[in-house]
């Protein structure tokens, strides 16, 4: 469905992501793990052209994203949602106007039909309650979960996730984890996420990959990966205390 | 994408070819600002929709009534100025019952739009280069991005018209309160009757100084918000980079309401 087509990006004298290829196929969740500064946000990035590639091409389906232009990326870019890691909520917009914003600027939906959108997008997220607060009254969790009901409220085909669980605490984040593996199973939204939470990262995701000096190290479904023999994504794993038997035998993952 | 990659020059380039890539970086940023402008200003149609006219009267709101303290200080204090300094040198003369039609001239000619037009820099677009430089760096631009929102018609579009009305305005309302704050001084520390102040002042008074000077300040406003915005929009490194995007907003301001000034000037008054 998204294809990274030899992929180089360039930034700050380096390149941050080195002929990179590979494939998300439709309906799955695929994880992209891996040390901060690696590129993972980059390569989320190149998805709806927040970056283009310095070499290469990311495509999806038949149509080419990085060369996109106008009216076509427009319409390429409506079929994603994108959880920021920031939240990157506006302001002086309540979190139900935050919601609402891209059905009230990008859809013709009479204003009744909206308003319930939105309430059912708030719902899924648990936020039915902060609805008419401003971003800077509620939590930063409260805020990654207001992002998240806004990248949903439009329904796209796939959804893109930042590191949705970074900084939040473990029940928030097991909260996420289960939010994007329902849209993923239910609504069948395929999900691009990048993390360091491995144990989000091998509990949702159908395949994981770990990006190390501008390309994939390993890229395989999670039990094989926790028993990959990389090294650094064994030292990925040993340092967040996890070993593929432990984490399976306590319950966690696919 | 309205959000600006990092610029990076060569490693290893000789001075001589970093200052043509400067150059040539520069004439770019230029266009690319000017671009941002134009289309701000060409998708003013879309103030046709109810939320999109809210952002207008809110746009207006804050710049106007937000500026409206400082502009009226400074216009009274500008005309009470003038007319102290012509007042004194008139005197000498015994013509000071003209120091109305200075002060009248000046600051619609000049005064007034100039005023307005830095005190609007100042307040309104560095303002405006630091909330969208700070919404540029926490992603915020980048989200609008994404769910396929043009930030410039979004975020620029209300701004910009906002401006265009408000600042012809601002710039009457200085021009009066230059002529009032004059008076004042007129009729207390010179001993010019208040009548014939304003007599002299509506005397020398031309349309043309009239429109000239709202053209003017027409233009300010639409330069003032294209800078700021268009640094706000490309701004980058976090706290640092909106600092240095606001300062920078404010500068080139205030350089390009100078430069502006003095070629509309030229152009209407040198014959």
């Amino acid at each position: 469905m998204i294809r990274f087509d030899n992929v180089t990006k360039r930034l700050g004298g380096r390149n941050v992501l080195d002929g990179l290829s590979f494939e998300v196929r439709k309906g799955e969740v695929f994880v992209i793990v891996g040390p901060s500064g690696t590129g993972k946000s980059v390569t989320l990035k190149h998805m709806v052209q927040l970056l283009r590639p310095t070499a290469g091409a990311v495509w999806l389906g038949d149509e080419c994203v990085s060369a996109a232009d106008g009216a076509a990326l427009e319409k390429l870019r409506e079929r994603f949602g994108y959880l920021f890691q920031s939240g990157a909520l506006l302001g002086w917009m309540t979190v139900a106007e935050n919601v609402a914003l891209p059905l009230q600027e990008k859809t013709d939906l009479p204003p009744d039909e909206i308003e319930k959108r939105v309430a059912e997008a708030l719902e899924m997220v648990g936020l039915a309650d902060a609805a008419g607060q401003l971003p800077s009254e509620i939590s930063g969790g409260m805020q990654k979960r207001a992002s998240l009901a806004r990248a949903i409220v439009r329904r796209p085909e796939i959804v893109l996730y930042d590191e949705p669980t970074t900084g939040l605490d473990p029940v928030t984040s097991r909260t996420i984890d289960r939010l994007i593996a329902h849209l993923n199973r239910d609504l069948g939204v395929t999900s691009v996420v990048v993390t360091h939470d491995m144990y989000s990262a091998l509990s949702i995701g159908h395949r994981v990959a770990m990006l190390h000096g501008g390309r994939f190290c390993e890229l395989a479904a999670p039990r094989d990966f926790a028993a990959s023999a990389c090294p650094e994504v064994q030292e990925f794993l040993e340092a967040q205390y996890i070993t593929g038997r432990s984490f399976w035998q306590e319950g966690g993952g696919r | 994408m309205i959000t600006r990659e990092p610029v990076l020059f060569p490693e290893n380039a000789t001075r001589g070819q970093m200052f043509a890539l400067g150059v040539r970086w520069g004439v770019a940023e230029l266009g690319r600002a000017v671009t941002i402008g134009g289309q701000a200003l060409a998708r003013a149609g879309d103030l046709r929709r109810a939320a999109a006219r809210r952002e207008l009267f809110r746009q207006m709101y804050v710049a106007g009534i937000g500026s409206l303290p400082v502009i009226t200080v400074v216009a009274v204090f500008t005309g009470m100025i003038l007319a102290l300094q012509t007042g004194i040198e008139l005197r000498r003369f015994n013509q000071e019952v003209y120091i109305g039609s200075a002060v009248m001239v000046s600051m619609l000619r000049e005064m007034g739009p100039f005023n307005t037009g830095l005190i609007l820099a100042a307040c309104v677009g560095s303002a405006m280069a630091a909330q969208l430089g700070t919404m540029t760096v926490n992603d915020e631009i980048a989200a609008l991005e994404t769910m396929s929102i043009d930030p410039v018609r979004f975020l620029m579009t209300p701004r910009i018209v906002a401006m265009a009305i408000l600042t012809p305005a601002l710039s009457f309302y200085t021009c009066m309160m230059g002529v009032l704050g004059g008076a004042v001084v007129g009729v207390t520390q010179l001993n010019v009757p208040w009548t014939q102040y304003l007599q002299a002042a509506l005397d020398f008074a031309r349309a043309k100084d009239l429109y000239v000077g709202m053209f003017k300040a027409l233009l300010f406003g639409l330069l003032i918000t294209t800078i700021s915005c268009y640094e706000g929009f490309t701004a980058t490194q976090g706290a640092v980079g909106v600092g240095q995007a606001t300062r920078r907003s404010v500068i080139t301001s205030f350089l390009t309401i100078l430069i502006v000034g003095y070629f509309v000037t030229r152009l209407f008054y040198y014959e």
